[in-house]
């Protein structure tokens, strides 16, 4: 339905307009309608085609569709202006209406550029075994992550945002006939998006009540009169429902454990382009919309960021399942994603524009960034996956020899995503530090308090992301294997090397010129109504606005290359060498090393784990089977040992306690007598009229 | 980037390089002439360099390109803190490099390098040490960057030519409370970044108490002969960082060979004393447990979030 | 205590050449040394600690002990070489880098000592690894040893 609506909106005014369509429609529309028909016919192809083709056709599709999502958003954030499409009657109670500002652009621009990797990489990872409904629904859930920032009214944006829920909610089941697993996960996000929704449909339904009209516009023009308990109370009801999707701590469940059991280029897509859309919902909402209000919803979503972060990273740096492992990260993402959000509408509610447009650009800029390397390193674990069949790191180990090119691309992602030069998420975590650093000139009190601790967060989690990822590349592809599966890896095909390739590239760019992206990052701050600009700017050196601090990642590369280059040479020029000999590992002599006596990654987060054991309580169990005849010999003991998700077992657990316990009190009501069941229809109707008797 | 921040580049280049393994060679023989013996001498540091560059060059069996670039980058990124953070004079070589966080997360990529280096050899020593290193890195994180949140309040920018020279001319500053706390905590990051005892051992034989060691356990010859500077030239930039950030007389804010020497001159003394001073330091105390150092690096945590406390309270909202 | 008792190194022996034809090693005055016990008693483990203890400080001629032989130019090794031993010592001596050098340290590790002809002895370290130097002595006191040492390095 939705995919299709900017088709049909744009078909039927286009007849009308035809030969002005470029002059008066802008480039944008076209793109996107061109993008949802493409999704449309790739989707009844993949239905109709044989299964030989299945993947090709699904695969490339999906890639034009991302191609032309990007190009909309590319032409929408740098500048061109498009209208509103508005429709009414497709969707009961008040139509779709559909605006693409700057803000959505970026978030639509991302999304199609995740969306062209992941079709290139589907391609050779759907392989011969392309299922039809998951080959068919691939494009569909592009489409709707397109159409979400697209959405300028509340209906529409709750239509696209269910037809996205569900679309994901197929993919992720793409795999339940092999594995058990896949649909304890798929019920466990099934239920929590659906939750979110029902959340982000009270806040907005709230707010449009006490608007005329649901159109963003008409929210807009409502909020100023709003009383301030009513502002809160939609902010906090749209903040769960957007922050369960972003995976913010506590109702971050639903990521860890769908995204190892979605297929990889599904996780990619749900990791780096649909959790930004939470982000989205949050920014459009609470700033766009709502106007900024008091200080205590942004302290609110910074306290929140930097806890998800912290958690996020702590569950990431103990995980094993390496794409366990790259959900938590998404957690911690998100989370330092959201203290830039937060910092930028607090700065924006205490009167400083140009840090609230200096911290928003850091979110925004990392949600890019964030997309790039998660898509690397998505991509190039699904290849792992592909090639070994075990996603569990301390069963890998040893890829380098047989994938060297996926192992570089995990590598170059492991870096983009560790906070270090020259890798990626250093520039967006440089610029966010640096939004909090500069804060603290002219502060309230609450906020000279927050921001150290803010700091403090953000350090700590690029600390643990350095470990963390310096776990997963070398324990999982460096050294020797430690299982058959991992020795017998071979090199994924090349379309998956195509996707991981542009990934890469994206990695690449963003890294070492981020400044190329800054000015669109303005637009889309300004469109925020946040701030006017983004605060930073500069290609070579990435400079701030009216404050002292400059940086430049790509001056900082080629000096490092330069150093290595020199120095290597200069080795190679000394004199009385000899040539480099090859000699077995020392290994203090005694007899071989095996692949039993490396590090596992369990081994190497256990230092990590004991510092933080009593936030993370890990859980051990040691059963020992005596012999018969003596009490003394142990026959056999086996050991378990477990990093449970904290939050789960605190918060979860009793929750669904309380809800089984009230289905079994329930059950008391439905005892199979049909006198019974016939009695409460002549109870409710009777009491019923007399009530509508009785208020007459 | 400009006359004097270029110049002193090229005269740090060439002082810290050379002057690195004569540091290492000072403080082992101040700590050879505390336990009452003679010592190798301060020269024995660049005798062992020079050897090892003649020696033969190893790849052990089934490591990678990445343990045979981890000492160039080791060495490139060290080399390049070295270049770029004003020790000498109150300018940068290639001032957008200099900023702090970029500097610590410069040093940070090369611990990070010889980590995944140590983890290629696929033995339990290597594995062990990357871990040990690895945990250590992400807990002296906090601290570091709140340090540097400390003392960017006052100069206004995490620019470290900045902070320098807002130092330089204002030396008062380095006595109050928030650059006394700040002083104190980034002491303590330096002590477990470049491996010093309380938290490492860099002179144990065994294995289980090795932390830097125990990674560097399979290179030989050339290689050894760079991780071997690196760790020198790392010693040498912390201590720098600590000097020029909280000893700030002496270095050059004019284009005068004069004012040049006096700069190369209050660098080499200051970076000396206070190496001098970890090694007497070192005499004195043990190797604390590893499951000590996090409530080491806790301890200094808190003293970097009072200094930002202090800084924002003791001066008021408007600074 | 070392402002009372001050310097506790004994002051250089003048030096003396050990066994003849023991060549000097090329090493610039710089020797990292790696030490192998091959099956000894710990009486050489001891005067060696000594050798490189405050008294005598072989330390001084630029010497030092490293803790792979990687790190190494040369090799000490102690006690008669075990049957166990024999193939870990090969090892250990290929996997120290060229130019390297081999002291016997005790009459075991020269010509098995007292355990000759004993059902776990291999043979002398002479008879597993080319041998440059050897430090006679059961155990060798610890001035000979630092002349040994300081045979290799040459200061």
């Amino acid at each position: 339905m939705s995919p299709a609506t900017p088709a049909l909106a744009a078909a039927h005014s286009a007849s009308r307009f035809w030969p002005g369509i470029g002059a008066h429609w802008g480039l944008t529309w076209p793109a996107l309608a061109g993008a949802g028909t493409l999704a449309l016919i790739t989707a009844l192809f993949s239905l109709a085609v044989p299964r030989r083709w299945r993947a090709v056709v699904s695969g490339a599709g999906t890639a034009l569709t991302g191609l032309a999502g990007a190009a909309a958003g590319v032409a929408a954030v740098t500048g061109h202006r498009s209208p509103t499409l508005s429709v009414p009657g497709v969707l009961p109670l008040s139509g779709v209406t559909l605006a693409v500002d700057p803000l959505g652009g970026w978030f639509i621009a991302v999304t199609g550029a995740v969306a062209v990797a992941v079709g290139s990489y589907a391609i050779g990872y759907q392989g011969r075994a392309a299922s039809r409904p998951s080959a068919a629904v691939l494009p569909l859930f592009v489409a709707s992550l397109l159409a979400v920032p697209a959405a300028a009214s509340a209906v529409t944006l709750l239509a696209c945002w269910e037809l996205m829920a569900l679309t994901s909610l197929l993919l992720v089941l793409a795999e339940h006939k092999r594995r058990p697993e896949v649909a304890v996960a798929a019920r466990w996000y099934a239920i929590m998006t659906h939750l979110g929704l029902v959340c982000v449909l009270a806040g907005l339904m709230l707010f449009a009540a006490h608007a005329r009209g649901d159109s963003f516009a008409a929210l807009a023009r409502a909020a100023p009169h709003l009383s301030p308990a009513v502002k809160s109370t939609v902010f906090v009801l749209v903040l769960v429902g957007f922050g369960s999707k972003a995976g913010l701590v506590p109702l971050h469940a639903w990521l860890p454990r769908a995204h190892p059991e979605a297929p990889s280029h599904v996780s990619a897509l749900m990791s780096a382009a649909m959790v930004n859309l939470g982000l989205y919902g949050l920014i459009r909402v609470g700033s766009g919309l709502l106007g900024g209000g008091s200080a205590w919803w942004w302290l609110l979503l910074i306290a929140l960021g930097a806890v998800s972060a912290v958690y996020g990273i702590l569950q990431a740096a103990m995980s094993t399942d390496v794409k366990r492992l790259l959900g938590c990260s998404t957690t911690e993402n998100m989370g330092l994603a959201c203290v830039g959000i937060g910092a930028g509408g607090l700065f924006a509610t205490t009167g400083h524009p140009v840090l609230a447009g200096l911290a928003l650009a850091a979110a925004l800029l990392h949600v890019a960034t964030h997309a790039a390397f998660k898509t690397l390193l998505f991509l190039a674990a699904g290849s792992v996956l592909h090639a070994a069949g075990t996603r569990d790191l301390d069963a890998l180990g040893g890829l380098r020899r047989g994938m060297p090119a996926t192992t570089l691309a995990f590598g170059w992602g492991a870096l983009a995503a560790s906070a270090l030069p020259p890798g990626t998420a250093f520039v967006s975590e440089w610029l966010l530090v640096q939004a909090l650093i500069h804060g603290l000139h002219g502060a309230s009190t609450a906020t000279a308090i927050t921001l150290p601790l803010a700091v403090s967060a953000v350090a700590l989690t690029a600390g643990l992301a350095v470990a963390t990822f310096v776990k997963a590349f070398g324990t999982g592809f460096l050294a020797k294997p430690r299982s058959a599966g991992a020795a017998a890896a071979h090199e994924s095909p090349g379309s998956m090397l195509a996707g991981m390739g542009l990934a890469g590239a994206a990695c690449a760019i963003l890294a070492l010129v981020p400044g190329a992206v800054l000015p669109a990052i303005g637009r889309a701050v300004a469109a925020a109504e946040v701030a006017a600009a983004s605060g930073a700017g500069g290609v070579v050196t990435l400079r701030l606005d009216g404050l002292a601090g400059e940086v430049s990642p790509l001056l900082l590369t080629v000096a490092l290359l330069i150093v290595m280059v020199a120095a290597a040479a200069w080795l190679r020029a000394l004199p009385a060498r000899s040539a480099r000999r090859k000699a077995r590992l020392w290994d203090c002599g005694g007899g071989p090393l095996t692949a039993r006596m490396e590090y596992t990654a369990t081994s190497f987060a256990e230092p990590l784990q004991r510092v933080f054991d009593d936030v993370l309580a890990p859980e051990t169990d040691l059963d020992v089977t005596h012999h018969d005849e003596a009490r003394y010999l142990v026959a056999s003991a086996e050991y378990r040992g477990r990093v449970p998700d904290r939050i789960e077992r605190r918060l979860y657990e009793p929750v669904l306690r309380a809800v089984g316990a009230w289905g079994d009190a329930a059950r008391r009501l439905a005892p199979g007598s049909v006198h019974r069941y016939l009695g409460y229809g002549f109870y409710a109707v009777a009491g019923l009229l007399i009530v509508l008797a009785v208020t007459r | 980037m400009n006359a004097l921040g270029v110049t002193g580049g090229v005269l740090q280049a060439v002082i810290v390089t050379g002057g690195a393994p004569v540091l290492t060679g000072v403080m082992r023989q101040v700590r050879a002439r505390l336990e009452g013996r003679a010592g190798q001498g301060i020269r024995q540091p660049w005798r062992d360099l020079r050897k090892l560059l003649r020696k033969e060059a190893i790849t052990p069996e089934g490591t990678s390109e990445l343990f045979r670039l981890a000492p160039l980058v080791l060495l490139a990124t060290t080399f390049t803190a070295a270049v770029t953070v004003p020790f000498v004079t109150t300018a940068s070589a290639a001032g957008p490099v200099a900023d702090l966080f970029a500097v610590v997360a410069l040093l940070a990529m090369g611990t990070a390098t010889l980590a995944l280096a140590a983890l290629d050899t696929g033995t339990a020593f290597g594995g062990m040490g990357a871990s040990r290193e690895m945990t250590i890195l992400a807990l002296v994180e906090p601290t570091l960057l709140v340090s540097v949140f400390a003392l960017s309040v006052r100069a206004g920018s995490t620019n470290l030519a900045a902070i320098v020279a807002a130092t330089v001319h204002d030396p008062v500053r380095v006595i109050s409370p928030a650059s006394l706390l700040a002083a104190v905590a980034l002491g303590v990051v330096t002590i477990a970044e470049t491996g010093r005892i309380p938290v490492d051992n860099p002179a144990t034989h065994l294995e289980l108490t090795m932390v830097h060691e125990a990674m560097i356990l399979e290179y030989a010859g050339p290689d050894l002969a760079l991780i071997e500077l690196a760790s020198s030239m790392r010693l040498v930039v912390f201590l720098g960082m600590l000097s020029s950030l909280f000893l700030p007389w002496g270095i050059a804010t004019a284009l005068t060979p004069l004012a040049l020497a006096g700069g190369v001159a209050a660098f080499a003394a200051k970076v000396t004393l206070l190496g001098a001073a970890l090694a007497a330091g070192e005499v004195f105390m043990a190797k604390i447990r590893l499951f000590r150092v996090p409530e080491l690096l806790a301890g200094s945590f808190l003293l970097a979030l009072l200094a930002v406390a202090s800084s924002y309270f003791l001066t008021g909202p408007n600074l | 205590m070392m402002r009372a008792i001050g310097r506790i190194a004994e002051p250089p022996p003048t030096q003396t050449r050990s066994a003849p034809g023991a060549p000097p090693a090329p090493l610039g005055g710089s020797v990292q040394i790696r030490h192998v016990d091959a099956g000894s008693c710990n009486g050489c483990e001891v005067e060696i600690g000594a050798a490189f203890g405050p008294v005598y400080d072989a330390e001084r001629y630029g010497a030092r002990l490293v803790a792979s032989p990687r790190h190494a130019d040369a090799l000490i090794v102690t006690g008669v070489v075990t049957r166990n031993m024999a193939e870990p010592l090969r090892r250990t001596y290929a996997a120290v880098p060229a130019p390297k050098r081999v002291v016997a340290v005790g009459d075991c590790a020269r010509n098995c000592g007292v355990f000759a002809g004993a059902y776990g002895v291999a043979g002398a370290a002479g008879d597993i690894v080319p041998v440059d130097a050897e430090v006679p002595g059961c155990p060798p006191r610890p001035e000979a040893i630092v002349a040994a040492v300081r045979e290799l390095t040459g200061r």
